[in-house]
């Protein structure tokens, strides 16, 4: 994006910036970024600085929390991985094959978008407790998943799974067929193909959306609370934790635990960009 | 036979054998079923469970019809809101260069990555009972937390990057030719945005609102914190869904819910639509003889378009 007008000086003076607004665009977005993001933010960490370290270090290792940790980010990969194989799996399908309703499929693959996450809670709950469609034969084989942890691998998945066929599937589009006709011409089999080189030219734009599943899943709570049965050491995730002590009117304690899903929300905010930008640098697409 | 072999191989070499094919489809048709379509249709076979009449019960409810006023008031404050943004933050970054550019592009994101709770629990310390302004809110009697105000100002932060997320890729993309010639030939700044601008941003803009206000509508978690869940007042209708449900009111509470579900179809249909015209008026482009040159600098950007719009969603 270096152009050779950047060289502009950015102060008063650029002659060479014809377009005007420059001033009142950026001065309105760092205005509202301010009042509703980084204000608001910046007061959660004045609170936190409020705690004494003591406070703050038993707030964020009581027992309680470490388990919402430990159920969190363990159902959170889970979700993630299985996303990165079936969401593989989805944007292959829809790529590179031609099948009925394909343009329903493909528009269904936003419903986790779409679909409000309380929405999403109570039908997967209804579809995977004891009577449901699913749940029924879930339980008849002895692997009940309402009401446990393996229901919030669930509903990590349905949220995540569109992070994951999104990114994948522009990457497959523009994929060069050539370098796979020059595969096969040199002997490989269709398998060597895939491993050797479909999937070395779309593992950045994959590890982008397992981040992207991953930091969405970790962040999580309307679509959990409802099929997570919410006991406390087992199926308790840590949205659910603040919410509990805010409801205690612990502001302390749930701005401690806040601050740390925060920090962790940031890194793998950064993560993701510079994911993407080796996704740039790796497709030698433009911007 | 023997010359055209390897034709034939290169081809085999490129697909996967028909078993293959289906196996992968089916595949990806049953885990979709399992997880998208299902959810779906549970949502109206519950709300149906018991026929028409406790249905329409449940939408008939006073405290039902105040909460998808108080949802639609919020969506018709927030998404206004974060147009104007989106708008002024792609302009301003994607038609001007400056430093900590890519910083502020990161912080427009930053509202994507924070959980929802989290959202609701920074406005908590902020105008709460014992927040900063909490003790002059009280003095001068204005009530943010649980209530309306705080609603709005939460649903405000979650939906805040899908907007300038979605134009902030696709302005980059197009380039700022075309409104610096509008300039140089005498155009104000407001006419070179609406007559030059806007028609080329105006897929990705819809793109944006529609999805804005999915979630603006649907917001559960940062609502949830901050409303108080006062019946008839402060209840929007994802509020007023778990409400419903956790008193076992389970058929109202799906019927409810018929209407955030058919939110989600209206929102994926008018998302589709989008997508499919922006591909005809590309190929539409690209169809172009070359001798029209006002329409030609329209072939590259809108190429990547397409991308940067689903990248954005993602």
């Amino acid at each position: 994006m270096t152009t050779s007008v950047s060289h502009a000086p950015p102060k008063r003076g650029g002659a060479k910036r014809v377009l005007p607004g420059f001033r009142l665009t950026l001065g309105y977005t760092l205005m509202y970024l301010a009042v509703i993001v980084l204000i608001p933010l910046s007061a959660l960490l004045f609170k936190t600085s409020t705690l004494s370290w003591d406070q703050f270090w038993n707030a964020v290792t009581a027992p309680r929390v470490l388990a919402s940790y430990r159920l969190t980010f363990g159902a959170s990969l889970i979700a993630a991985l299985v996303n990165v194989v079936f969401g593989l799996l989805v944007a292959w399908v829809l790529v590179r094959y031609t099948f009925p309703f394909k343009k329903i499929v493909d528009a269904l693959v936003d419903l986790p978008f779409a679909l409000p996450t309380a929405v999403a809670g109570i039908s997967l709950t209804a579809l995977l407790a004891g009577n449901g469609w699913v749940g029924q034969y879930l339980e008849a084989w002895g692997l009940p998943v309402a009401f446990k942890p393996a229901g919030v691998v669930i509903a990590l998945i349905f949220i995540g799974l569109p992070f994951v066929v999104r990114t994948v599937q522009p990457v497959l589009e523009d994929a060069e067929k050539e370098l796979e006709e020059a595969a096969t011409c040199l002997g490989a089999t269709r398998l060597q193909t895939f491993v050797r080189v479909i999937l070395p030219s779309i593992a950045p734009a994959l590890l982008t959306g397992f981040a992207m599943a991953f930091a969405r899943a970790i962040g999580e709570y309307g679509s959990v609370i409802f099929i997570a049965g919410n006991m406390p050491m087992i199926s308790e995730i840590t949205p659910l934790i603040i919410i509990g002590k805010l409801e205690q009117y612990d502001y302390a304690g749930a701005t401690a635990v806040a601050v740390v899903m925060l920090v962790i929300s940031f890194v793998l905010l950064l993560v993701i960009n510079a994911l993407q930008a080796w996704q740039r640098r790796h497709t030698g697409a433009p911007a | 036979m023997s010359a055209r072999k390897p034709i034939s191989r290169v081809k085999a070499g490129t697909t996967e054998a028909v078993w293959v094919k289906w196996s992968l489809i089916g595949l990806a048709l049953v885990f979709m079923t399992l997880f998208l379509f299902l959810p779906l249709a549970a949502v109206f076979t519950e709300a149906f469970r018991k026929g028409l009449g406790p249905f329409v019960e449940a939408l008939k409810e006073p405290d039902a019809w105040s909460a998808i006023r108080l949802t639609l008031l919020t969506a018709a404050v927030a998404v206004p809101l974060n147009l104007v943004f989106g708008i002024a933050a792609a302009w301003s970054i994607a038609k001007f260069e400056f430093p900590g550019k890519s910083f502020l592009t990161t912080l427009v994101d930053l509202p994507f990555s924070v959980s929802p709770v989290v959202a609701g629990l920074i406005y908590v310390l902020m105008f709460g009972a014992q927040g900063w302004f909490g003790p002059w809110l009280q003095a001068h009697d204005i009530k943010i937390i649980f209530a309306v105000p705080g609603i709005v100002l939460a649903t405000v932060f979650v939906t805040f990057p899908f907007i300038a997320r979605e134009l902030i890729p696709l302005m980059q993309a197009q380039g700022s030719d075309e409104e610096q010639a509008a300039i140089v030939l005498g155009a104000t700044g407001w006419q070179t945005f609406w007559l030059v601008t806007l028609p080329k941003i105006k897929w990705g803009l819809i793109y944006g609102v529609i999805l804005c206000n999915a979630r603006a509508m649907g917001e559960f978690g940062a609502v949830s914190v901050v409303s108080g869940h006062i019946r008839g007042q402060t209840n929007t209708i994802p509020l007023h869904v778990e409400i419903l449900y956790n008193e076992y009111q389970s058929v109202a509470a799906f019927a409810v819910a018929t209407l955030l579900a058919l939110l989600a179809l209206v929102t994926l249909l008018i998302k589709s639509v989008v997508e499919w015209r922006h591909e005809k008026e590309m190929r539409e482009a690209e169809a172009q003889p070359p001798e029209a040159p006002v329409t030609a600098p329209a072939v590259a950007p809108a190429t990547s378009t397409v991308q940067a719009s689903q990248g954005a969603i993602a």
